[in-house]
């Protein structure tokens, strides 16, 4: 599987992390070798293995259904961007 | 004083011959000396820590002085602490402070231990490095124009040069025990739960543990004893028993099995890595241990499997940096899409965005069977080689590293051979298995050698034995780099 330069504009989208020609060239040739390593997974037969998500195979804990946390939220907003009245602010998305 | 272990230090503050005040005051001015050269801290507060070394003292006055109480340690910048920058050496945190304290920190809080500062790392843990720091390189005491290690350059970098008696770390893919390996001090990863993640930036979730960085084993598990244990915030700690993971230190190794992985004699090993490795073990065989031949066949698989679980992992994490609410925030923008993508081109270095991409890429439609769910099958292949392995033996030894520390900037232009210098680490952890790496000698340049030692699933303690006996009958931890006095 070759990579293009569309593949890395694609992801860098779905990524959301904005990059030029000259950044998406050079990440291209460096994504090219990982890959390289990437694929040597290919030559082995995984058939009938089950995948593992996590060191341990755990089940996940659950918790009573209560409230753990008092307000936080001016702690919290003290080191946002921007906040207005309790809000944090971002540009316009609906008209 | 700097050279004492924490050992030491907790024997001098309880018999009075110091006081925490005066101890992190000396470690304050050392820092004040030396970070400028090696670039170990990102954030000192002296103020601060003198405040906790005060109230360190007037505990002890009050009688109720635990063994670490008044002992300083660096944290590493992954752990969010609060009132303190926390910035997991990025652009994208320069600016954060972490309203509340990590898990490992409350605990060292708890038994007194005072903060010296935030250590330097690769950025968001993603580099074997310490070069994709925004803060700059950190410089490896031994020589300075080579590399510390990574991630946790900065907290390794700093105990070698006795700048701290110990710091934390975290260890994803080798992050504790290769920079370990290359300053020549000890450090342990434990078995992937032991530790909470709790407020500790998260990388790749399934694999990222926290863990003590020192000069000795016993240092290790004097530290190991104050970070485990249960926290109900993080959904993998896991609740069992409190252990004291100094208990088996004096326990003979005479008997003890030691598997020797044939994978671990690969090509591109050092020779005078591979010659230390050897004496190491030739020591153990004279303590009483024997030696078995063992093979962990689908270990080469582990680099490529570890670059698309840490990348997927990476790429969801740091989804969260996104200019809203908390960090750096591109100054402009168009749109909200333009904001989050400006922010995060700004804000990340390019070896995290090169990790951001390859795993937005295998996770994306098409790719997730071919590259997420085979690597988590071979992941599943390389835990089993584990635990056939360790039906013939107790501990795993090997080395930590396959050279000893490299040249500023000798790999940072290619990803790949930056990616295999934790070729020995990384399967530990996609086994969740504890791993560590204790000093065993120098090459010829007299940069140190990491021996590392592998245990099953809990046995810490028993690592800890073994590493303690080691350090018994040799001297290569009590070393200490030239111009360090």
């Amino acid at each position: 599987m070759a990579l293009t330069l569309d593949d890395v504009r694609r992801v860098a989208h779905l990524a959301r992390i904005a990059v030029d020609d000259a950044e998406a060239g050079a990440a291209l040739g460096q994504l090219t070798r990982v890959f390289g390593l990437i694929e040597q997974m290919q030559a082995v037969d995984v058939s009938g293995i089950e995948p593992m998500a996590h060191a341990q195979d755990l089940v996940l804990r659950l918790r009573p259904d209560v409230v753990t946390e008092g307000d936080q939220r001016e702690r919290f907003q003290a080191i946002a961007p921007e906040v207005d009245a309790g809000l944090y602010l971002v540009p316009k998305v609906i008209e | 004083m700097s050279n004492a272990t924490l050992k030491e230090l907790s024997l001098k503050l309880a018999t009075g011959a110091c006081s925490s005040v005066e101890l992190t005051h000396e470690y304050l001015n050392k820092i004040n000396r030396l970070n400028n050269d090696l670039g170990c801290f990102i954030t000192v507060d002296g103020e601060r820590s003198l405040a906790q070394a005060q109230a360190a003292d007037a505990q002890r006055s009050a009688g109720r002085a635990g063994p670490l109480t008044g002992i300083p340690l660096a944290h590493k910048d992954i752990f969010c602490t609060q009132g303190w920058l926390t910035t997991c050496g990025s652009r994208m945190l320069a600016n954060f402070v972490a309203p509340y304290d990590a898990h490992v920190v409350e605990r060292c809080s708890a038994a007194g231990m005072v903060t010296l500062g935030k250590t330097n790392m690769d950025e968001f843990a993603m580099g074997s490095s310490n070069e994709t720091s925004y803060f700059g390189p950190v410089r490896n005491p031994w020589h300075r124009e080579t590399v510390p290690g990574g991630s946790s350059g900065g907290s390794a970098a700093a105990v070698a040069a006795r700048l701290a008696p110990a710091a934390t770390g975290t260890d994803t893919g080798g992050s504790i025990r290769q920079p370990a390996a290359l300053t020549g001090i000890c450090g342990l990863k434990p078995t992937y739960g032991v530790v909470s993640r709790y407020g500790m930036i998260a990388f790749a979730s399934s694999l990222d543990q926290a863990g003590p960085m020192a000069r000795t084993a016993e240092d290790l598990g004097l530290l190991l004893n104050v970070m485990a244990g249960f926290d109900a915030r993080d959904s993998t700690s896991l609740d069992r028993p409190t252990e004291d993971y100094l208990r088996d230190l004096p326990r003979s190794v005479a008997g003890l099995r030691i598997g020797l992985p044939q994978e671990f004699l690969a090509a591109g090993l050092a020779p005078d890595v591979q010659r230390a490795v050897d004496a190491a073990v030739a020591e153990y065989r004279k303590l009483g241990a024997t030696v078995v031949d063992i093979s962990l066949p689908n270990m080469g698989l582990s680099v490529p499997v570890y670059y698309v679980l840490a990348p997927a992992e990476a790429s969801s994490n740091l989804s969260r940096f996104d200019g809203v609410r908390y960090g750096h925030r591109a100054a402009e923008y168009t749109d909200l899409l333009d904001m989050y993508k400006r922010t995060r081109a700004e804000g990340f270095g390019a070896e995290v965005k090169r990790r951001i991409l390859i795993g937005t890429y295998v996770l994306s439609h098409g790719y997730y069977d071919a590259y997420y769910i085979r690597a988590q099958k071979l992941r599943r292949l390389i835990a089993q080689d584990f635990a056939a392995a360790f039906q013939k033996c107790d501990v795993i030894m090997g080395p930590t590293s396959p050279t000893t520390a490299f040249r500023l900037g000798e790999k940072s232009a290619d990803p790949v051979q930056m990616y295999l210098s934790d070729i020995y680490t990384i399967a530990v952890n996609l086994a969740g298995l504890p791993g560590m790496s204790i000093p065993c000698g120098f090459d010829g340049g007299g940069l140190p050698v990491g021996l590392q030692i592998i245990g099953n699933y809990f046995d810490e303690a028993r690592m800890l034995n073994v590493a303690h006996q080691y350090q018994l009958a040799t001297d290569w931890h009590l070393k200490m780099p030239p111009g360090i006095e």
